[in-house]
């Protein structure tokens, strides 16, 4: 069969199961999109490429599939960088299509013209820049098996003009070789025996799960794992949910913003087993501080992740599911009466300093997250934004729903959520997707909101206003004198801004209003945006001061305690 | 915390790495070395044996916590097929060296006299110049490019590192 660039590339993308692109067209990709009718893909027009890379993630964590965006020469390009890179860092599968000049005007600084592969060189798993039209086919193959084997990444292809044009026959490769690329899944069996022997004869043991338990589907692995031997598991910001939120092991987030008593629990332990997880700096803050009792076992899908950041007694380097299955059997029942129980005393500790247990008539975030918590019974799909509200989700929304939340970890994005839950929403239309935002993020991408129209998409959104960039207001009370320097913020009036695109809105002033507002949006069959304006000057509590050991965080004060336990937020198992 | 005493102290190591022969791979290997902040000390890269496949001999200032996280990290590139650390092993290593040197009356006689013994040789001849080709490890180049520096070097380049273990073993993955 003999067909033109444009046409293998849209062959291509069919026999890989793509349905959905998000995009934005141009000159460079006008052959592309001349054809693109003709295929059963659906296009996501998007307002900004950027939106586009965050939509293709969203859509590749909601499904676990491959999400694919598309973006013409030099600016179209060169807006999709921060998305790919999002992408990247948290292991998201996409593979990244952008039109080049033709061959004749390569390299002589022609307009549009920008070296794409150059600039997305470091920020990305693979990269291709296909000058013949008879290596495109292939290279789409291997970008596509790239992007989500291993540890999945973002992978880009970047075609030049004339070849989109070109005819050649088109033969689909079946196989791919690609002899420099192995991923090992299954972990060694003689280091998967060690493993067994330390967690075994461990006292005080804790998992940290991370996002690579997710991406490999290992939930049930993890829980059987945790279970047998009664092993409490702090998971990542990105690994929450790998063990349901409210399972009486669950010890939540651990890190720079970590619970005190998971935190306590990682310093404390006599043997740290993480899995699926990179051990990056805001969990483990300075690396010598961390877990100084610990051995350590380390199983990560990526070799060059183990002994990167930590001192690694046993490396196991295999798919998180594999391993936790050849463990299981080797692994001993235990009880750890003594160690559930010392850290229970420590998570009654953290309780009285949460502000839920505190008398407050303030509308503070924590009570918006929550009721979203009570009205979405745990279950929604949550895409959080970058900075205070992103920790606020992380601490009040106790996710039960493998996956259930979706953000920006590694690069810390701002203006990520609302494309990102576009992508989302996309992908899985039969969940309910909320958006958490702070007013600072939300403002960086909201011209999205015209693509939440156009597609017709039910996202709940929760704009968290205080008027800051919040997290750096906070650093900068806390370390920098109160200096306001560059963080107030000035925004629109949301409501209108939301009606202007057709959009209802919804603005909470008062504490008593939240679940009301909650609900209406629940209720509601299409999009809706609620301005929540919170307190301005809310911190986020705990906070591990950057250069500390994750044990000395500062703390909420402890202001009034209230009567009776509200201490649902241990929950029983939903 | 991987400490200084369990991860050894810096020092050179040679690394020989295979490759498929495709467009910006070695794009793909400096970008690493700079990205990581991993400080190369000399890097040359040609043909192998095998048709599409390079080989690059690069040697990086290391210990060796450092080296592993840079052969793990050479291993991600997708086309990079085998990292090798030869550091230990027995090894030919050579280097090359083109050397114009200022060569007029007397002093002609004397470089030609150095080359020989340095079993160099002597591949162009100018008016007021001679062309020295040598070939050695950094340390016989170096001492080649003192005794010369007196009579005036106008010109030099250098290949950087090539190494090859010695004996029947191959270091292209077929073991």
């Amino acid at each position: 069969m003999r067909l033109n660039g444009a046409q293998i590339l849209w062959e291509c993308l069919v026999r890989e199961g793509v349905e959905v692109v998000f995009g934005i067209t141009g000159g460079a990709v006008l052959p592309i999109y001349d054809e693109m009718p003709k295929y059963p893909v659906h296009h996501v027009t998007m307002r900004h490429e950027q939106a586009a890379a965050h939509a293709a993630d969203g859509y590749a964590r909601a499904t676990g599939k491959v999400g694919v965006c598309m973006a013409t020469s030099g600016p179209g390009a060169t807006n999709l960088v921060t998305g790919i890179a999002t992408a990247q860092m948290d292991s998201s599968p996409i593979v990244a299509i952008t039109g080049q000049v033709a061959t004749s005007a390569l390299g002589t600084d022609g307009f549009q013209e920008v070296d794409t592969t150059g600039i997305t060189l470091p920020i990305t798993k693979h990269n291709y820049l296909i000058t013949n039209v008879k290596d495109l086919a292939r290279s789409v193959r291997e970008a596509f098996y790239i992007a989500r084997t291993g540890k999945p990444g973002a992978v880009l292809i970047d075609i030049v003009k004339d070849a989109q044009q070109a005819e050649c026959e088109f033969e689909y490769p079946e196989q791919v070789y690609l002899p420099g690329y192995r991923p090992h899944v299954r972990g060694n069996p003689r280091q998967i025996k060690q493993a067994a022997e330390l967690i075994n004869a461990a006292q005080r043991p804790v998992i940290i799960a991370g996002r690579g338990v997710l991406i490999a589907h290992a939930e049930a692995e993890l829980r059987a794992l945790a279970e047998k031997a009664n092993i409490p598991v702090v998971t990542t910001l990105l690994g929450k949910s790998a063990l349901p939120e409210t399972h009486p092991l669950c010890l939540g987030m651990g890190g720079m913003h970590g619970e005190a008593y998971a935190n306590w629990a990682m310093q404390e332990a006599d043997l740290i087993f993480g899995i699926g997880t990179r051990f990056d700096d805001r969990l483990t803050s300075t690396a010598s501080t961390f877990a100084p009792k610990a051995k350590v076992i380390h199983a990560d899908i990526e070799p060059a992740e183990i002994s990167k950041r930590i001192r690694v007694d046993v490396p196991i380097v295999g798919d998180a599911r594999n391993v936790l299955q050849a463990l299981l059997p080797l692994v001993r029942e235990a009880e750890h009466t003594e160690w559930l129980e010392c850290i229970a005393k420590w998570r009654e500790d953290t309780l009285a300093h949460d502000i839920l247990w505190q008398e407050t008539d303030e509308l503070v975030p924590q009570y918006v997250i929550r009721s979203i918590w009570e009205a979405t019974c745990g279950e929604a799909i949550m895409v959080s934004d970058v900075g205070q509200n992103q920790m606020w989700e992380a601490q009040y929304y106790l996710h039960n729903r493998p996956g259930g939340l979706i953000s920006s970890g590694g690069l810390g994005t701002m203006g990520f959520a609302l494309p990102a839950a576009i992508g989302a929403a996309m992908g899985r239309p039969d969940c309910r997707v909320w958006v958490v935002a702070g007013d600072g993020g939300f403002q960086m991408t909201l011209q999205e909101l015209a693509t939440v129209v156009q597609e017709k998409l039910p996202l709940k959104i929760a704009i968290l206003n205080n008027g800051f960039l919040g997290m750096v207001r906070q650093w900068q009370e806390l370390f920098y004198n109160k200096n306001y320097s560059g963080s107030p913020l000035l925004g629109p009036d949301f409501v209108k801004l939301a009606e202007a695109y057709g959009i209802p809105g919804l603005r909470v002033t008062r504490k008593e209003d939240v679940v009301g507002a909650v609900q209406q949006a629940e209720a509601m069959e299409g999009p809706v945006l609620i301005d929540f304006q919170i307190e301005q000057e809310h911190n986020v509590y705990p906070i591990v001061p950057v250069g500390q050991p994750i044990h000395q965080m500062l703390r909420r004060p402890i202001k009034v305690r209230a009567q009776s336990a509200a201490c649902e937020r241990q929950g029983g198992e939903a | 915390m991987i400490s200084e005493a369990q991860s050894g102290v810096f020092s050179r190591r040679t690394l020989v790495v295979l490759m498929e022969d495709k467009p910006g791979v070695l794009s793909h290997v400096t970008n690493l070395f700079r990205r990581r902040n991993y400080n190369i000390e000399s890097l040359t890269v040609g043909h192998s044996e095998t048709p599409g496949i390079s080989r690059m001999t690069v040697v990086v200032h290391a210990n060796d916590a450092v080296l592993e996280q840079v052969i793990k990290q050479l291993y991600k590139l997708i086309n990079v097929t085998k990292v090798t650390d030869i550091t230990d092993d027995a090894a030919v290593i050579r280097e090359l060296a083109l050397i114009k040197v200022h060569a007029t009356g007397a002093d002609r006689a004397e470089i030609k006299q150095l080359v020989d013994i340095f079993r160099a040789q002597i591949i162009d001849v100018a008016h007021e110049s001679l062309t020295v080709e040598v070939t050695g490890t950094e340390d016989k180049i170096d001492s080649m490019i003192e005794m010369l520096r007196p009579f005036g070097i106008k010109e030099l380049t250098r290949t950087g590192r090539v190494a090859m273990v010695r004996g029947a073993a191959r270091t292209n993955g077929d073991r």
